[in-house]
């Protein structure tokens, strides 16, 4: 990271971690949601940015992970903490499985069959109403106390949502800038050399989607705890589709790009939700725009911009 | 005895519905490498469209009408996209893919606009409406109705594929492209005919599935997953593999659904997961999506 963006970086966490100081409680359950948002679209970038694999069914493991911990602590008495590390669990038990098979394919396959996947997990939460309860969804969840600290307040929350955010970003930082990420990137741009230079590029691939599936279950589950509720919906192709639409408007394969393009994306999504009711039509409208128009994202869009100015001056 | 005859004929319908849907969805992948996303919101379009027509009752409207029309509205619609948008994006089966995502979206908001939230049933023609009587058994005409057809339309695009030049054309495009443009095939002409075709037959097969499941929204979301489980059964491109991953499926989720009717989405996990294991290629692909 250069000098530049380090500032950048640490005045922007300056600056949320004041939020709740100078925001009403509006922005800062917006600014909640936004930040699990980004910890989703970071997760899935891992995939599509840097592993070169375009998953249509991410929002799976956010999906899973929710159920857990909603099941466990309405019908099973679970105490929070028990059923977040649980859920947690969960996720990434389910990435497991799900990576074996979806790796057997690349490309088309890949994104075809982890949409066939999560569209069937999504299909079980609305059939297998003695668990998941259906099309009601489970309410009244608990929200979890870490270190007997309560999070129902709106800042608290927050708070709470930015430091895990801070942990999962660093986290998924290392991960990419790591020798490891730069195996990665050469399974994405040269599978077969990798091959031939003995790096074994399925197992890569899967330890890649278990621990993007992870980081998505940490967003579930704060998903579930923002919400305290849990619908069928929250996996449904909308939600994978609104992260991979975050990850591309950014600019996958870029630490920020994913921050980015979910921090515009949830704020598109509020405020046009405020006024009309054609959300799912809006969202294909700028998955259509931003593949003819931008598709390398808006963070390589503004670089070359930025680029093209300093030429000019020169 | 009578239950098991009715869900038999129910597996054998959805699986007849599922091959209309999901050749269509095949061949356009076989031929043009793009995962057509839309296809589920084609079938939903489709049964919004049917049951309109069917309910209005238009002079002289019936059920194969309103099928062709719905084909031939949806054929349009089709080759629209394919001409205006994903031309525009050939060879970038990523952004195609995205694309018709995107239309997905727009055309299952569309449908929710136009034609509310609440489900619109759909009247089943009234001459198929009594059941057959055999040997002192009932069985449900409609169903059967819907499986002779859809054994007709696999005939159809069979001998399409196999008799006729055009049908050679497209085999030789799947097989290899460049060779088929060197040769002189002109691949982008066969490229929205292919789609035409493919989306005709998804908003035909809306119409016929209409008495049967009725429209909604989500029947999008319903019907996509499950042509998508047929093509990766069935192998990308191949008719024979659709035909047969089709009713494989159909039966595996209608019985499922009788026998366990919680956990029916997740029986369809298991012949997905022992054919990418076993033959990623698919049951008769003969390449890997």
């Amino acid at each position: 990271m250069s000098r530049a963006s380090l500032i950048l970086a640490l005045t922007a966490l300056v600056a949320l971690a004041l939020l709740p100081f100078y925001a009403g409680e509006y922005f800062i359950n917006l600014a909640s949601q936004i930040l699990i948002a980004a910890i989703f679209a970071s997760s899935l970038n891992l995939l599509v940015g840097y592993g070169g694999l375009t998953s249509l069914g991410h929002a799976a493991f956010v999906g899973v992970s929710a159920y857990v911990f909603a099941w466990l602590t309405t019908h099973a008495g679970a105490g929070p903490a028990v059923a977040a590390a649980a859920a947690l669990v969960g996720a990434t038990i389910v990435a497991c499985v799900f990576g074996l098979v979806a790796l057997r394919a690349t490309g088309l396959g890949f994104l075809m069959i982890t949409l066939a996947f999560s569209q069937i997990l999504w299909g079980l939460a609305y059939r297998w109403a003695s668990v998941t309860n259906g099309d009601n969804g489970i309410s009244g969840i608990p929200r979890f106390s870490p270190f007997g600290l309560s999070l129902d307040g709106a800042a608290a929350f927050y708070w709470f949502t930015l430091a895990l955010c801070v942990i999962a970003f660093a986290a998924i930082a290392a991960f990419a800038s790591s020798a490891f990420g730069a195996a990665l990137r050469g399974t994405r741009d040269e599978p077969r050399r990798m091959a031939a230079l003995g790096h074994d590029v399925r197992l890569i691939r899967w330890i890649t989607f278990v621990y993007a599936g992870f980081w998505a279950g940490v967003a579930g589950l704060l998903y579930v705890n923002y919400n305290k509720f849990i619908h069928p919906s929250a996996m449904s192709i909308t939600n994978s589709a609104e992260g991979l639409l975050a990850v591309i408007a950014g600019g996958s394969g870029t630490l920020a790009g994913p921050i980015v393009g979910a921090t515009l994306i949830m704020l598109l999504k509020n405020y046009v939700s405020a006024y009309v009711e054609r959300w799912n039509m809006l969202l294909g409208f700028v998955f259509v725009a931003i593949v003819l128009i931008a598709p390398d994202g808006v963070i390589p869009g503004l670089r070359r911009a930025a680029a093209r100015i300093r030429g000019g001056r020169k | 005895m009578q239950f098991w005859i009715i869900q038999f004929l129910n597996s054998l319908a959805l699986g007849g519905l599922l091959f209309l849907l999901s050749s269509g969805f095949s061949l356009i992948f076989g031929l043009m490498r793009l995962a057509n996303l839309t296809h589920g919101a084609f079938f939903m379009v489709g049964a919004y469209i049917g049951a309109s027509l069917l309910r209005q009752r238009v002079v002289g409207m019936d059920l194969w009408l309103a099928a062709l029309l719905a084909g031939i509205a949806l054929a349009a619609l089709g080759g629209l996209l394919e001409r205006l948008v994903l031309r525009r994006l050939a060879g970038n089966s990523l952004g195609q893919v995205l694309v018709t995502l995107g239309v997905a979206f727009i055309l299952s908001d569309a449908c929710l606009l136009v034609w509310g939230g609440d489900p619109i049933p759909v009247p089943t023609p009234r001459a198929l409406a009594r059941p057959i009587f055999f040997a002192g058994l009932a069985f449900p005409t409609y169903r059967l109705v819907v499986i002779v057809v859809s054994v007709v339309v696999a005939v159809g695009l069979h001998a399409l594929l196999e008799r006729t030049r055009i049908g050679a054309m497209i085999r030789a495009g799947v097989d290899d492209m460049p060779i088929a443009r060197a040769v002189g095939i002109r691949v982008s002409r066969l490229f929205t005919a292919v789609f035409c075709l493919g989306a005709g037959l998804a908003g035909a097969a809306g119409v016929l599935g209409g008495p049967i499941f009725s429209a909604y929204p989500g029947l999008d979301a319903d019907m996509l997953p499950l042509a998508l489980i047929v093509v990766i059964l069935g192998g990308v491109g191949s008719l024979a593999g659709a035909f047969v991953g089709s009713f494989i499926i159909g039966a595996i989720y209608t019985f499922g659904s009788t026998l366990f009717p919680d956990l029916a989405y997740f029986i369809l996990f298991l012949p997905m997961i022992v054919v990418i294991a076993y033959r990623p290629e698919g049951l008769f692909g003969r390449i890997a999506a």
